[in-house]
């Protein structure tokens, strides 16, 4: 199909309604991509659609220009419909660069729409993203709408003459110059993104004015072009009404432990390292120092972890957050924290492993790491989060059971989540759980530090500054009693029943496990963590297409998991658990519930799963 | 929490109800006794003060202090003591730790924490060797020194826990012999008053692995002569009949007789441990003879949690985010109604 067949059908100016679309946004790490991405899906979002977005950008901080590595892309899917991810194909591609095209043509549904800079395409850029022919010219894009717009020259010309800028600032807008068009062929006002350079630029008029228009002229030249096949529309989505948000994951982290301490009472105390995809969640912690928030960058995980110990000893609701490598550094300390008993929210951003693995890419492989990585018996509790606005509440929720359950929390969430960004229906501080403590605050007779709440069996938090209360807390192993050092086996084996028992006991304050689409039947979908939209997405599709027999369970508490885990698998004839690991949650749920066969769908390749490969799995496997 | 006029305690009320099990002649009885002797005159309150230890001999530490305190992981006493403090400021607070636990595994904090300057008191139990796993060569050991783990002669040549500290940029330190606890509690008194991160080295005697390794220096009879007792304000003399003295001698230290050569008490140089240039202070932490001991530095250092307060409470007076609803629901909100 060429352009020029297209642009002789129809144009139709009522603009075509679509059900949900996915746009990705590539170029140099220096062409604003990020932005671009950004400005769209809010302007989306608050136009009402419900959007899901993913960035996807380089490892390296400043990759040669025009590198095939170097491409940094930012992925919005809005809908009209629910939308719960960022979306496997992609129906428009704006590349700014040849290695951009390179590098995501592979997304392209066939016969979709790419807008590229032609002026990038020069012979220098082409080489270095290993094209030996154009691709504009040679004819390989035959299957697909191009369109080709000199961006580069269009922009030059719309700036020249808006005084004070310099090459450098020119080059750059060029992204408003799609984010323009873009606007136009989905029939969304720019009003959005001229107001944020109002507030951004608030102090240097000439790039308000030349951002502005640039965005317009992009705007504009849609309009007018008769190259441009089509325009859509995308309504606004059936949405809870509310006041809303658009927020990313690791932002929604940090502001459910700002809530959590708000609720509690307690001082914010995060002790914390640098390591991607976890640092965003110190970098928007440091910020609330108003809070009250004390966030304290220590010289490595370890020092991070024992900050927060100490911090907790002290009675402030400590935080330390990290990834993979970061977790297993921390485990010793963990040990120690599970051993003395204190509230603690260890947060583990997954991301690519074994070892430094695919520091900017997902995965889910720390799930065993989190449940058995320390020495001897040390059980915690693990809840993993969902989505990016589930951030906030697991967050929140990680908060509440340490401190009521006087443990560490080890809380998963996965790059995926961690930098996707969805809308998040605010949430006040008010309308959010109760949180208790177990801070005691006067001497009783015979008190002693290891006094357990009979019901949770969690036990007393007797703070420095208490009067009465002083007491020693360490790694020894302790008498079940007095909590003074003590090594007789019949003890030993006390201690260890009861501090499994105290974490089984969790699950009288967790909610059931919830059962979506079908209630009982032929196969039932299972997952944990941040794979919820990609399962549910699979799993509506397959309803959709007609399999009623199928259920789908996902798993948030993990350890330990809810009551009812038992009675909903009992329910299907058939069990599969999906996981972007080698089966890690499978062997979990094996060695909990042996009474079941458990299938699996596995995938480690730093990708969230896709809608197809899914529903070619359940097919298989019905 | 100041020096109150009446002293609320003895240093009965710090022993705690735990038997304490070093082996007899251990000089951490000496440390311990004269912690327990030191509190009562510090006038802080039993209730705030607080022993975080690693792992190590030294460490069973707080189990025999009747305060609060933390037995924690080897080598990371410096990180769970810095969380204590930064959570409550209010609190004296105490790192117990060996030469194994500080400058092996815990090398790393304990670098960390001196630069940082927190106000802790850090008490160093060097006894240049691993006690608890029963006599293997630590950072401090000598070259030569056989160990179990060392059995022809170690062949790492050894820290100078001084000379590290002041390289963090320590604030304070101090060096006491482990038979001098009137000494050592003084010590203990000032490094509590003392705002910023104190480290008290004591030279600590293991009557099992490594007995009599400062004998030549601290022994009863030779300790006058050996060692020099260093006070802020007060000429560098020693000696049994104070005789010496301590002069600068192009860019070394000299011992020198008074009355001798017309050296008279004027010629000695005189302690300043509040210098801020650590240059003399590391001169006489290197000087083998005479060995310095006392407070050998003490320069008064903003810390890291009054910087903290004040970037806090100035951030508090201007932010418009009271609770966390302000910051929820500023900026891009929107909102969706019901259809
Ligand atoms: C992670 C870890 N590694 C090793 C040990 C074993 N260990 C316990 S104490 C110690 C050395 C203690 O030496 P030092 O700090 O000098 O204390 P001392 O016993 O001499 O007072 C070692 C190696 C441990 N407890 N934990
Ligand atoms: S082994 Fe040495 S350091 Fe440890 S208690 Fe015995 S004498 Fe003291
Ligand atoms: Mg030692």
């Amino acid at each position: 199909m060429s352009i020029e067949s297209l642009t002789k059908e129809s144009r139709t100016l009522k603009p075509e309604e679509l059900q949900a679309v996915v746009i990705r946004f590539v170029g140099d790490s220096g062409d604003g991509m990020q932005l671009t991405g950004t400005q769209f899906s809010d302007t989306s979002a608050m136009f009402g659609n419900d959007i899901a977005t993913f960035p996807n950008y380089p490892s390296e901080i400043r990759a040669p220009q025009g590198s095939l590595y170097g491409v940094s892309g930012f992925q919005v899917h809005i809908g009209s419909v629910e939308v719960s991810t960022p979306g496997d194909s992609v129906d428009l591609l704006v590349a700014m660069n040849p290695a951009a095209l390179k590098t995501n043509l592979y997304a392209l549904k066939p016969g979709h729409t790419i807008i590229v800079d032609k002026d990038a395409f020069t012979k220098k850029n082409l080489e270095k993203a290993f094209y030996e022919t154009n691709p504009l010219e040679d004819g390989s894009l035959e299957g697909y709408r191009v369109i080709e717009v000199d961006m580069s020259t269009l922009t030059k010309e719309t700036l020249k003459d808006v005084a004070g800028l310099d090459n450098k600032a020119i080059t750059r807008s060029k992204n408003m110059f799609a984010l323009g068009m873009v606007y136009w062929m989905y029939n969304r006002s720019t009003d959005h993104t001229v107001d944020f350079f109002n507030k951004k630029f608030k102090n240097k008029p000439e790039l308000v004015e030349a951002n502005t228009k640039v965005l317009n002229a992009g705007f504009y030249f849609a309009e007018t072009l008769e190259l441009i096949p089509n325009s859509f529309t995308v309504s606004p989505a059936k949405m809870k009404p509310g006041t809303y948000r658009i927020i990313m994951g690791n932002t929604a982290t940090a502001w459910g432990l700002l809530a959590a301490s708000e609720k509690s009472g307690l001082e914010l105390f995060l002790g914390s390292y640098p390591i991607t995809p976890a640092t965003d969640i110190l970098h928007e912690l440091v910020k609330h120092k108003h809070f009250g928030v004390k966030a304290f960058q220590a010289e490595d995980e370890i020092a991070g972890i024992c900050s927060a110990i100490g911090a907790s000893f002290a009675g402030d609701l400590a935080i330390t957050t990290t990834s993979g490598p970061g977790l297993a550094l921390k485990g010793e300390a963990l040990g120690l924290t599970m051993m003395i008993e204190l509230p603690l929210v260890v947060i583990n951003v997954q991301r690519g492993g074994p070892s430094t693995g695919l520091p900017t890419k997902t995965e889910q492989s720390d799930l065993l790491q989190a449940m058995y990585g320390r020495s001897g018996e040390s059980p915690v509790i693990v809840i993993a989060a969902g989505t990016p606005a589930d951030c906030f509440n697991f967050a929140y929720e990680a908060a509440r059971l340490a401190l009521e359950h006087m443990t560490p929390v080890v809380l998963l969430t996965d790059g995926y989540i961690a930098n996707g960004s969805a809308p998040w229906k605010i949430q006040s501080v008010v309308d959010m759980p109760e949180i208790k403590n177990r801070k005691v605050t006067k001497a009783t007779e015979n008190w002693h530090p290891y006094n357990r709440d009979p019901k949770t069996l969690s036990r007393d938090w007797a703070v420095p500054g208490t009067p009465g209360l002083e007491h020693r807390v360490g790694g020894l192993e302790k008498d079940s009693i007095t909590g003074d050092v003590n090594y007789v086996p019949e003890n030993h084996q006390v201690m260890t029943n009861t501090r499994a028992e105290k974490i089984k006991r969790v699950q009288d304050n967790i909610p059931n496990l919830k059962v979506e689409y079908a209630q009982e039947g032929d196969l039932l979908v299972v997952g944990w963590g941040g794979t919820y939209g990609t399962l549910h997405s699979a799993v509506k599709e397959f309803t959709d297409q007609g399999h009623k027999n199928v259920g789908f369970a996902h798993f948030n508490y993990i350890n330990p998991m809810p009551k009812n885990t038992e009675e909903v698998f009992k329910k299907f004839k058939k069990i599969i658990v999906c996981e972007l690991n080698s089966g890690q949650f499978a062997f979990v749920l094996r060695a909990n519930f042996g009474q079941f066969n458990f299938h699996q769908i596995n995938k480690v390749q730093g990708l969230p799963f896709s809608n197809d490969e899914l529903i070619q799995k359940f097919k298989q496997i019905l | 929490m100041e020096a109150t006029a009446v002293k609320k305690y003895t240093y009965k009320d710090f022993v705690s109800d735990q038997e304490v099990r070093w082996c007899p002649g251990c000089d951490d009885y000496v440390i311990l006794n004269s912690m327990q002797k030191a509190l009562p005159e510090m006038g802080v309150e039993k209730e705030n003060v607080v022993f975080v230890s690693g792992i190590g001999c030294s460490s069973r530490f707080p189990y025999y202090m009747n305060t609060y305190g933390v037995h924690s992981i080897h080598g990371r006493a410096p990180g769970i003591a810095s969380g204590v403090k930064l959570a409550n400021p209010d609190l004296s607070v105490w790192i117990i730790t060996g030469d194994g636990d500080a400058m092996a595994i815990g090398g790393n904090h304990f670098i960390h924490v001196l630069r940082r300057n927190i106000d802790l008191n850090i008490v160093l139990f060097n006894n240049e060797i691993y006690g608890l796993t029963k006599g293997q060569f630590s950072p401090t050991s000598l070259v030569g020194q056989k160990t179990k783990s060392s059995p022809y002669g170690n062949t790492q040549p050894p820290f100078s826990p001084g000379e590290l500290a002041l390289g963090a940029n320590a604030r304070f330190y101090a060096r006491i012999g482990g038979n001098n606890p009137k000494a050592m509690t003084q010590i203990f008194i000032e490094a509590h008053r003392f705002k910023g991160t104190s480290l008290i080295e004591v030279l600590q005697n293991c009557v099992i692995f490594n007995d009599g390794c400062y004998t030549d220096v601290t022994d009863k009879e030779v300790k006058d002569d050996k060692q020099i007792y260093l006070e802020h304000g007060k000429p560098m003399i020693f000696g049994k009949n104070s005789e010496k003295g301590l002069v600068l001698k192009g860019l070394k230290l000299e011992v020198v007789t008074i009355g001798e050569n017309g050296i008279t008490e004027k010629d000695i140089l005189i302690h300043d441990a509040k210098e801020q240039d650590p240059t003399m202070h590391q001169m006489l932490i290197r000087l083998e003879y005479p060995l310095a001991t006392g407070i050998i530095r003490a320069f008064d250092d903003v810390t890291l949690e009054e910087r903290e307060d004040e970037l806090t409470k100035k951030i508090k007076a201007n932010s418009k985010y009271k609770k966390t609803d302000d910051l929820f629901f500023s900026g891009e909100t929107y909102e969706v109604k019901a259809p």
